[in-house]
């Protein structure tokens, strides 16, 4: 089996070690005898609509995601055809907020977003930036949490057809009051959640390769445990942060 | 400060500052006896909180006046090394303890008030309010790079501040700045005492720009630089295909660069003033950086370029910065690290001497480390797990360092976790054979405790009293 990941503008949005959510897939994939095929897709390069099994996009600092926007922007109509025939997605920080519809920064200048997710974000007064627990329930009936580091401006609001992907236990989230955290359509995963996401988060991670299996195959397959002790070490402490120091206005 | 209101009452200004000075040096004091570090913050943030006026007057008080400087990695080890150059001729009031905010410029302040020159490492966040406050004639702004997004912002956000505040400078004042990086050498634009860094040696330079490098897009036009020699993280010969902008013509340079594993570093120091060969007992490329900016800063405030090179001869490692440490019939090797840039280049360096077969490596995750750890996935550990046979991770979040190596392809089974520092320091020197060595690579508040653990062993003196 093999599976084909996409991952947009590399050299500009890796802010928040996006390398190691790639380095979880590329080994937990290898692990279950899955080849991963990376491909980095730059400016003015084509996402393969029915051959990249998941598309990864990361954060990037303001200048940078300035940078890339009107191109990200412009690939609206492939994204979609990629998220409808069934592609995994996952956007962490600042992609999160392009795949929404816009992004209105401190000055009321807006960057166009490629319109994934029924959102939009808007740029706040105080950073929210800190531990984060959320609370999931992606398959139905199985509850699960996710451990990372939230530490953004911006302020996202979720449209009427938008679905959470948490809800936030210990932490900010999407804008700080409204109880939600990230947005999930399908397959596609976006949040403000990094640290990075998916070491801490193995089931995420095994979650999104099966998704792109099945992708690529048509079937959701069930991928094998694996030792994941230090992964469950590590959320633990990064959950018992959240608790502590999680973020809230004071 | 007014001087016509200060020269009306000068007898109840001075005693009054007098007593708070007093008060102030009295709480560090207690701190000390309380055992609760250096106290090397507490003078200055009780003189803060009773007279915020208080750190400008004593700065203006200095004779030869105020130098600073600011960078994400090497303020420490080049404030020490300028130090080492111009204490033995000028009285000096240093902060070589790297309390590095307004507090800690205060307190210095407070405890050298015979001192000539003041000479500040300060904190890039801090930088702005600490040039406002002691009008320094000259500042050393040497790099930029991705440091604790979760407690300094965007790398963008920094240098806007800086140039703000290089805008705001005395007119007469020198900006001495590494021409090697583009924000920084952007932001000394305009300005009439300049001088301007840099390496000019292709021999060195590195094939290509490491993973993650910030600050790699034209700051005037938004083009990705062409290097013609990238030397560590974005810091280079840069110029834009586009639009021209370019790393501006050296005044200061180091050419014939000789790195010597991990006994040492030498180069050719070219300065207006002549050129002069500097042997290093200090490591690897970052501190040929740390050195041409310690001589750059040091002739900008009338040093002699033979002063320069005989007193970064003499310097020996400021704290934890490749600092050596006996414990028993071992050594260990502290390495701070503390974002992907400044780690990389001690992993670099690192492996330019015997490949170590055990390794320590302590993450903790207070303000001062930086609480968000995602960082640790950015720097190229990859070469150093390579060659490791165990490694002993230890800090508040030694999992993560775990995992780290797991994904970066070392077996679990060779991972020792060790959150307690003390046990975990016991556990990896026994690993290492007689004679030998255990490189430590410890976060910020990890390399302290870790000192403070061999101060109580008495192998080292605390951190305060260190040179």
């Amino acid at each position: 089996m093999k599976i084909r990941v996409a991952h947009l503008y590399p050299d500009y949005l890796n802010i928040y070690a996006d390398r190691g959510n790639m380095a979880v897939l590329s080994q937990r994939a290898a692990w279950r005898g899955i080849e991963l095929e990376y491909r980095p897709v730059g400016v003015a390069e084509a996402i393969q609509v029915g051959e990249d099994d998941l598309v990864y996009v990361g954060g990037g600092q303001d200048r940078e995601q300035a940078l890339i926007a009107p191109d990200l922007a412009a690939r609206a109509p492939e994204l979609e055809a990629a998220v409808e025939g069934g592609a995994a997605v996952l956007a962490v920080c600042g992609g999160y907020q392009l795949l929404g519809h816009f992004y209105r920064d401190r000055s009321g200048a807006e960057l166009p977003g490629a319109g994934v997710f029924d959102l939009h974000t808007v740029a706040g007064e105080r950073r929210m930036i800190g531990d984060v627990l959320l609370e999931c329930e992606i398959e139905p009936g199985e509850r699960r949490t996710l451990a990372g580091f939230e530490n953004h401006a911006g302020r996202t609001i979720l449209g009427p057809v938008a679905e959470p992907l948490g809800r936030v236990v210990s932490g900010f989230g999407n804008d700080g009051e409204s109880g939600f955290e990230g947005c999930r359509r399908g397959r596609a995963i976006g949040t403000y959640l990094h640290g990075p996401l998916l070491p801490r988060n193995p089931w995420l991670a095994d979650w999104l390769l099966a998704q792109a299996v099945a992708h690529r195959s048509g079937d959701v397959p069930d991928l094998e445990p694996l030792p994941d002790e230090l992964e469950a070490q590590a959320h633990t402490v990064a959950a018992g942060r959240a608790h502590t120091r999680g973020g809230r206005f004071g | 400060m007014n001087a016509s209101g200060s020269a009306a009452r000068p007898y109840t200004r001075s005693v009054r500052l007098h007593v708070e000075i007093e008060l102030a040096r009295l709480a560090g004091r207690l701190s000390r006896l309380a055992a609760r570090g250096g106290g090397t913050t507490i003078p200055g943030k009780i003189l803060a909180a009773i007279d915020p006026g208080a750190i400008a007057k004593l700065a203006a008080r200095l004779p030869l006046g105020c130098a600073l400087v600011s960078a994400t990695n090497g303020k420490t080890t080049t404030s020490a090394m300028v130090a080492e150059i111009l204490g033995r001729r000028v009285r000096l009031a240093h902060n070589r303890a790297g309390a590095n905010l307004v507090s800690g410029v205060a307190s210095t302040l407070i405890d050298a008030q015979q001192a000539d020159l003041g000479l500040f490492e300060v904190d890039e966040g801090a930088f702005p309010e600490i040039a406002r406050r002691t009008r320094p004639r000259a500042v050393c702004l040497a790099n930029l790079f991705r440091d604790q997004l979760d407690r300094y912002g965007e790398l963008e956000l920094i240098a806007e501040r800086w140039r703000v505040a290089v805008s705001g400078l005395d007119p007469a004042a020198t900006a001495v700045v590494n021409a090697d990086d583009p924000l920084i050498a952007n932001l000394a634009r305009g300005r009439q005492h300049v001088v301007r860094f840099g390496l000019d040696d292709a021999t060195v330079a590195r094939e290509r720009l490491p993973h993650a490098a910030d600050s790699k897009y034209c700051v005037d036009c938004g083009t990705p630089y062409a290097y013609e020699s990238a030397y560590m993280g974005h810091l280079g010969a840069y110029r834009c295909p586009a639009c021209g902008n370019a790393r501006p013509k050296l005044d200061v340079s180091a050419r014939e660069i000789a790195l010597d594993g991990l006994e040492g570093s030498s180069f050719t120091l070219f300065a207006p003033e002549g050129s002069a060969r500097v042997r290093l007992a200090l490591p690897g490329l970052y501190n040929v950086y740390n050195a041409l900016a310690a001589a750059s800063l040091s002739l900008a405030l009338g040093g002699g370029l033979d002063e320069v090179a005989d007193g970064l001869g003499r310097f020996q490692a400021a704290f934890g910065r490749f600092e050596r440490i006996r414990v028993g019939e071992r050594t260990a090797l502290l390495l701070l690290i503390k974002n992907p840039a400044g780690a990389n280049e001690a992993v670099r360096t690192l492996l330019e001497g015997d490949r170590p077969a055990v390794a320590l490596i302590a993450l903790n995750d207070e303000v001062a480390d930086g609480r968000d750890v995602s960082w640790i996935w950015d720097v190229d550990f990859e070469p150093l797990a390579d060659c490791l046979e165990r490694l002993v991770v230890t800090g508040s979040r030694a999992h993560e360092l775990a995992l780290r190596f797991k994904y970066g392809g070392l077996d679990p089974a060779q991972i020792t976790v060790e959150p307690r520092l003390e046990p975990a320091l016991d556990r990896a020197l026994e690993l290492v054979p007689p004679g030998g060595q255990l490189p430590v690579l410890p976060t910020y508040t990890a390399m302290l405790a870790l000192r403070r653990v061999a101060a109580d062993r008495g192998l080292v003196r605390p951190y305060w009293e260190a040179a």
